[in-house]
């Protein structure tokens, strides 16, 4: 079966709607687990117009769903995109930059993805829409496992949205991995911080690579709101890692991530808090 | 606000299906794309002629078919090649118009930042496209922009120093001990070298390979004939049963054991049990679960100690012991026990793929009665006459042409793909091309061997060794493949370049259900260097000596035996090697102490390495032919397989200085069994060494008939610039070749074979004619916390001899290093889990810190101008090097490798961590 090439939304909901195909758009994921031939039915999205563009407006940006990490790196955002920014440039290789897309990074569900831990610390949704219906997820609902997201059959993802952000915020964003380049996170931290007068008014710190789906650590993020900023990286206790359900895989062991992270988290806080500091 | 240009708008069109319309501008030129269904991109620009995007892994894992779309560089693999539609691609051949692109192929050619070549396109376009932003890149740049790049060969230093725009100039002289750019080199790096995959004739049929996807399985073949007949495009299928001739071959006669083809039941996941052969379009889209062939697991013993109880994987193998080594000397027992230290310790490490960038492509074709196989290899005469048995023909009747060969490392001296290949075209009497996906090339060849080492070493008060025992057990996997040769090196080697007088080794090598174990630079050696380097840091510790010092105390010496007994009366270069790193050791070991502030630790390591060059007291010849042509031409035919390493420039440099004319009046013809001698296999750091020499010998011959045509005195010169002369007392005389029949006036053909004697029941022999020696020190940082390892520089001194070429020499060993950092820190081969190239990592750009080589130069006597060999030296002292660093800064003793950051926060101590 031939791959479609829809050039507007509704002809690619149009496309999904008469029956099953393979989303493509940068491909670095579909093609890099594909055969010699990437077998059918394929609806490829490269071409369908809008999608391709971060905008701002009075409720947040929209980054469509055809956006590259490439093109995100280049965007003017403001100071809380600066993890996603650091992830962006961390994703795969230049190559992979310039045709990943991040909606794509959501829709692949790793648990290692790049994108998801500055995403959830941005408090992101996912703009899903299927013939004549549009809804919108917290990124949270939307990634619901290793390899499965909340996409029902028919449906694509249009949009990644992110409400507004506190002014000023800083974003750090940590990967570590066995090598430079190329490589899947072990563990991997996002940290966004605002503050006033030396204390922090709003933390959101997200970890990816050691549970199921990247996660929210609410618990330290509700001990960080108030503190001073000096104290940040000495807040993270490894009791606030207890979310967390890292496993044994080829990478690294459980008990190294959960130590490992609990570094990552520290050394991002206190880097966030040093860019805050009066 | 829009914050970015949507770049894909474009004139709304209609929701089209994938289209016989498309066009592409490619290189400048508007070509129609004619896209199959699901095509990549890649595999569409090399239908379309564009063989320079070289494919790798099919996964954007190595960066090999990198091109640029619309300007930007993207991985060919994983763009639909309809998603190219009306869009601009730019390969290598369409920039190197552009100056800047023609100085970066200069550069890397002048470099040697192209080894065996197969990324060099990639790496290329990529650096052209971070040249085009910036001419003046920094290093953080390069490295940003190569980082999706891997290269297997070069250690990655080369490319940096070419993409920054370091220029070496050519050397005026072009004879032995000249930095000669390598002769073959500039198609490297304009993407015109072809190889495996790239020689196919239009029309030829493809074939797959349908593999086990367990360990151990009972195969059932279904209804073959019929599915083949019933399926469009399928011309047949190839079994066991369609094998003529024996369904078994091995490099090692007396232990052939592998079939082409599993019949009844596999041994290892991804081994071969049929092959597709058929139209190239339909094999490429066919679903391979769809060929009825039936897999049933069965239990399987995946290590030695559960082999030692399972059922023989090979008649007459009992335990699933394959073979033993043993070297014995003086009382190892006795010493240990008077030894005022000793060290103990158990060493492990793993399955370590070659991971060269071109996996194995080919094709075969009966051409005139003869059955040809044009594919990449290091041992084209063993591929022969191991596929003539299998096919039921005479030798002469197999003609291997090898291509350009992307990489070997060892694996590639074994059949792959050339069995199914030749069995095709014979069977069809068509053309068969094919090449293996990376995850088959990993799954199907040869690994290094996992090891699992224990030894004890002594030393009396003063750091004189005083005892070693060491037992070493390899997983040989399920086929024996160099499984002896590694069981046989290993306790030859496993003391390094020291004298110890009270010596024990002894090796077994165990089937497995695991992938086969084979030649991998340096055959076992690397492994237990590892075990010896650790413990002789325990002693020295111990001791109270510096690291440095005790191991230049026990250091080899000329007229010393090794642990065989053999006496070297010159050209033992350890000593001079340590020697060598002396002074870098005393500046690093003291720029280590004054920075152990803070959580992120440095630390200095040290190791040295040893490696007999050739086969081990076997026969090893190598013959070369060389001739005059009646225009006075002169020809070498050259049948040493360059792999990357550089023996096309190297034995041509030893073959023209010898025969007393410039490098550029030789004319090479390169190995084909057809009509180049057999100059051996591409192994055992032997060509400079054993094929150089029979160069040298050919040219004395050729030059001496010369001059006797001439009748011209010893001292004559060869005169190439016009025709054939000799100058001769100042008088120019013009060789008259005419009246001579045949393909060459003068001829020549001289075979070297190094003397080397057998080794006794405890191993006490001869078993080299020539070492070779080198010695490492690592400078790295280790982050406390995270265990992380971070290479600072590695200075690395080899006693070669003599360097025939020293840009080919630093080129082995950058390339040797960058190897033996990835075993040391992160290369582990588990089958049916790290089959790819993101979860089995090797170095990256980013991994590689600056190396600087110091080429010490012990001429040996029977080297060709003194040369020894190279290849596998410059990776056996890496990782011990590696771990002694890592231990002198945090305490940390790492006895398995990898070294990845979970190991080695592992080993760091709660109390080294809380130093402050």
């Amino acid at each position: 079966m031939a791959t479609l090439r829809p050039v507007t939304i509704d002809d690619a909901l149009a496309a999904l709607a008469a029956g099953p195909g393979k989303l493509l758009a940068g491909g670095t994921d579909v093609y890099a687990a594909a055969g010699p031939r990437l077998a059918g039915p394929v609806v490829d999205l490269s071409r369908v117009a809008g999608l391709s563009t971060i905008e701002a407006g009075a409720d947040g940006w929209r980054i469509g769903a055809g956006v590259t990490w490439s093109a995100l790196r280049a965007a003017p955002l403001p100071s809380a995109f600066d993890a996603l920014k650091a992830a962006a440039a961390e994703v795969g290789s230049v190559q992979i930059q310039n045709r990943a897309t991040l909606a794509g990074n959501l829709c692949n569900a790793s648990p290692a993805a790049d994108g998801v831990p500055a995403l959830l610390a941005l408090n992101a949704a996912v703009e899903v829409a299927a013939a004549g219906r549009r809804r919108r997820l917290p990124l949270a609902d939307f990634i619901l496992g290793p390899r499965r997201t909340a996409l029902q059959p028919g449906e694509m993802v249009t949009a990644i949205l992110v409400p507004p952000q506190p002014e000023g915020a800083a974003a750090v964003f940590h990967k570590l991995g066995a090598r430079h380049y190329l490589v899947i996170s072990i563990a991997m931290v996002a940290v966004m911080l605002a503050a006033e007068g030396g204390r922090i008014t709003d933390a959101r710190i997200a970890v990816g690579a050691c549970s199921p789906v990247a996660m929210r650590l609410a618990g330290l993020e509700a001990k960080l709101v108030g503190a001073p900023l000096e104290l940040a990286a000495a807040c993270a206790e490894a009791d606030d890692l207890v979310p967390l359900s890292p496993i044994d895989d080829v990478r690294a062991t459980a008990s190294y991530r959960r130590e490992a992270a609990l570094v990552l988290v520290r050394r991002a806080l206190a880097e966030a808090a040093g860019r805050l500091a009066p | 606000m829009s914050l970015t240009a949507d770049t894909r708008a474009e004139t709304p069109r209609a929701t089209l299906l994938a289209g016989d319309d498309d066009t592409l501008i490619l290189n400048g030129a508007s070509v129609a794309l004619d896209a199959r269904d699901g095509e990549r991109l890649s595999d569409a620009l090399r239908r379309l002629g564009a063989l320079d995007v070289k494919v790798g892994c099919n996964a954007g894992d190595c960066g090999a078919c990198t091109v640029l779309l619309d300007g930007d560089p993207v991985c060919a693999c994983l763009v639909g090649a309809t998603q190219a539609d009306g869009r601009t691609v730019t390969t290598l051949t369409g920039l190197l118009g552009d100056p800047a692109v023609q100085r970066l192929a200069d550069a890397f050619h002048r470099l040697n930042a192209a080894q065996c070549g197969i990324c060099t396109p990639g790496m290329m376009v990529s650096a052209a496209a971070l040249l085009a932003r910036t001419k003046t890149p920094t290093e953080a740049e390069v490295k940003d922009a190569l980082g999706g790049v891997l290269c297997r060969c070069t250690g990655y230093r080369a490319i940096i120093d070419a993409v920054m725009g370091a220029l070496r100039p050519s050397p005026a002289e072009d004879s032995v001990g000249a930095a000669v750019p390598r002769i073959d080199g500039r198609a490297k790096v304009t993407g015109a070298e072809r190889f495996g995959d790239d020689v196919a004739p239009a029309g030829a049929l493809a074939l797959r390979v349908v593999r086990s996807p367990f360990a151990r399985a009972a195969v059932t073949l279904g209804e073959l004939a019929a599915f083949a007949a019933t399926t469009p495009g399928v011309t047949t299928v190839l079994t066991a049963a369609d094998i003529p001739g024996a369904n078994r071959f091995g490099v090692i006669p007396a232990f052939a054991d592998q079939p082409v083809f599993a019949a009844g039941e596999t041994r290892h996941r991804g081994e071969a049990v049929a092959a597709i052969v058929g139209e190239a379009d339909a094999i490429a889209a066919l679903d391979l679960s769809a060929v009825p062939i039936a897999f049933t697991a069965l239990p399987a013993a995946m290590t030695p100690e559960e082999a030692a109880d399972a059922p023989p994987l090979h008649e007459g193998r009992p335990g699933n012991l394959m073979c033993e080594g043993r070297v014995v000397r003086g009382d190892a027992a006795a010493a240990l026990a008077r030894a005022a230290v000793t060290a103990t310790g158990r060493f492990r490490s793993p399955f370590v793929e070659h991971a060269y960038i071109e996996p194995e492509a080919g094709y075969a074709a009966l051409v005139d009665g003869t059955l040809e196989v044009h594919a990449s290899t290091q041992a084209p005469i063993m591929d022969r006459d191991s596929l003539a048995e299998i096919l039921d023909l005479a030798p002469d009747k197999v003609r291997i042409v090898p291509t350009a060969c992307g990489g070997g490392f060892g694996s590639k001296l074994d059949l792959s793909i050339q069995p199914f290949l030749a069995l095709a075209a014979l069977v069809t009497g068509r053309p068969v091309r094919a090449a293996y996906s990376r995850a088959e090339s990993m799954q199907s060849t040869t690994k290094r061997h996992p090891s699992d080492i224990t030894l004890t070493v002594g030393a009396t008060a003063d750091g004189t060794l005083c005892g070693f025992d060491f037992a070493g057990t390899f997983d040989t996997g399920a086929y024996a493949s160099w499984g002896p040769t590694v069981a046989n090196r290993v306790p030859v080697h496993a003391s390094g370049p020291y004298s110890i007088a009270d010596y024990r080794a002894t090796s077994r090598a165990v089937h497995t259900n695991n992938p086969p174990a084979g030649a991998f630079r340096g055959f076992g050696v690397p492994q237990s260097a590892i075990a010896q380097e650790v413990l002789f840091d325990d002693l020295a510790l111990a001791l109270g000596m510096d690291r440095l010092a005790f191991r230049r105390r026990n250091a080899l010496t000329n007229g010393a035996p090794t642990v065989c007994g053999q006496v070297f009366a010159q050209g033992v270069g350890i000593g001079a090697c340590l020697d060598a790193l002396a002074p870098h050791w005393a500046r690093a070991t003291a720029e280590a102490e004054a920075a152990q502030a803070g959580t992120v630790k440095r630390g200095v390591g040290i190791a040295a390495g040893w490696y007999g060059c050739g086969n081990t007291s076997m026969p090893n010849p190598s013959t070369i032919r060389a001739g005059v042509r009646a225009d006075g031409t002169i020809v070498l035919h050259q049948g040493a397989v360059d792999i990357g390493q550089g023996s096309n420039t190297v034995i041509a440099q030893i073959f023209a200085t010898t025969l007393g004319v410039p490098l550029a009046a030789v004319e090479i013809v390169g190995p084909d069994t057809a009509v180049t001698p057999d100059a051996g296999k591409t192994s055992a750091s032997r060509q400079t060494f054993v094929s150089g020499n029979a160069a040298r010998l050919t040219a004395l011959t050729l030059r001496a008939a010369i001059l006797r045509l001439a009748n011209a005195g010893e001292d004559a010169v060869i005169d190439t610039a016009d025709g054939l002369a000799v100058v001769d007392q100042g008088r120019r005389q013009v060789v008259d070749l005419s009246g001579r029949l045949g393909d060459y006036a003068l001829e020549a053909a001289e075979t070297y074979d190094p003397p080397t004697a057998p080794l006794d029941e405890n191993g006490q022999g001869a078993p080299y004619a020539v070492y070779g020696y080198a010695a490492h020190m690592v400078e790295l940082t280790v982050d406390t916390e995270l265990g992380t390892v971070r290479l600072l520089k590695v200075t690395a001194a080899h006693d070669v001899g003599r360097a025939i070429n020293p840009v080919l020499v630093e080129g082995q060993i950058a390339g040797g290093i960058a190897q033996g950092a990835g075993m040391a820190l992160m290369e582990e081969y588990i089958p049916g889990r790290t089959e790819n190239l993101h979860d089995y990592l090797i170095p990256t750009i980013g991994d590689i810190p600056p190396i600087q080589s110091l080429i010490v130069e012990e001429a040996d006597a029977h080297g060709p101008f003194g040369a020894k060999g190279l290849g596998e030296h410059a990776l056996i002292p890496t990782a011990p090097a590696i771990l002694g660093a890592i231990r002198h800064a945090t305490g940390a003793r790492l006895t398995e490798v990898p070294a990845t950051p979970a190991r080695v926060l592992a080993a760091i101590s709660p109390a080294a961590k809380a130093t402050p």
